[in-house]
């Protein structure tokens, strides 16, 4: 048996500059869903036992959960949320998804990508118009 | 803080089921708050006294604290590289999932 050419070690071009590289579709969503999951973590459950709390007082206390509400700051904050919470659900339900092995090809995992982030920004639209 | 090889498939599956559980939860709270055609205090309140919605209402939050740990853990694994950033941060993360997790009792079953 012929002895097998070792490879030739040479030092491999180091490119890691993640704002220079062009991110496909699916790093885009997955990093999202680390910043959405992070904010929700930090911000979001907080708020919401912050607003449970409050609304379940008294009668006053459900208006004082609902006034953020009448700032554009609160209603930017609450916006914010919202598409954190939505991006990270169907995110995850792409990730349920994947390991179904449903949509593993290329094709089906940009369209589903698409999918994600379009969706999730349109859901965010509609709570927008709701709350202005 | 766990070790070895062990419980990376068993915090994947919880990941994915504690995932379940609280969709199936927001898709609850949505069929309640459109049957009902909005909400009022009157019918929140009677809502959060019911003891069965106090219940599945704390298996949500146990699920998102425990799915919190998890996806955190993971984030501070990938991008904190410094042991001893990465533990003191872990153990940030848990002293605040804790401190969750008794707001959330006090939430539940704090008020009439």
């Amino acid at each position: 048996m012929a002895a097998v050419e070792r490879p030739v070690v040479k030092p491999r071009p180091i490119y890691l500059n993640l704002l220079a590289i062009r991110q496909p579709l699916p790093a885009i969503v997955s990093i999202l869903h680390r910043i959405s999951g992070a904010l929700l973590f930090a911000v979001g459950i907080p708020l919401l036992l912050w607003f449970v709390q409050t609304s379940l007082a008294s009668g006053a206390g459900y208006a004082t959960a609902f006034g953020p509400l009448s700032s554009s700051l609160g209603k930017l904050v609450l916006l914010a949320i919202a598409w954190a919470y939505i991006h990270h659900v169907l995110a995850g339900l792409r990730h349920l998804a994947l390991d179904l092995h449903i949509g593993t090809d290329l094709a089906p995992t940009r369209t589903a990508s698409a999918l994600v982030m379009v969706v999730a920004l349109l859901l965010t639209l509609i709570v927008a118009v709701r709350l202005w | 803080m766990a070790v070895g090889a062990h419980y990376g498939a068993r915090d994947w599956l919880a990941q994915r089921v504690t995932a379940v559980v609280m969709t199936l939860y927001t898709l609850l709270i949505g069929l309640i708050v459109l049957w009902h055609g909005g909400l009022d205090y009157a019918s929140w309140k009677a809502m959060f006294a019911s003891t069965a919605f106090r219940v599945v209402s704390f298996l949500f939050m146990a699920s998102l604290l425990f799915h919190a740990w998890v996806g955190m853990r993971n984030i501070l694994m990938d991008y904190a590289k410094p042991t001893s950033l990465r533990l003191s941060l872990q153990v940030a993360v848990v002293c605040v999932l804790v401190a969750y997790a008794g707001w959330t009792v006090q939430v539940l079953w704090g008020h009439a």
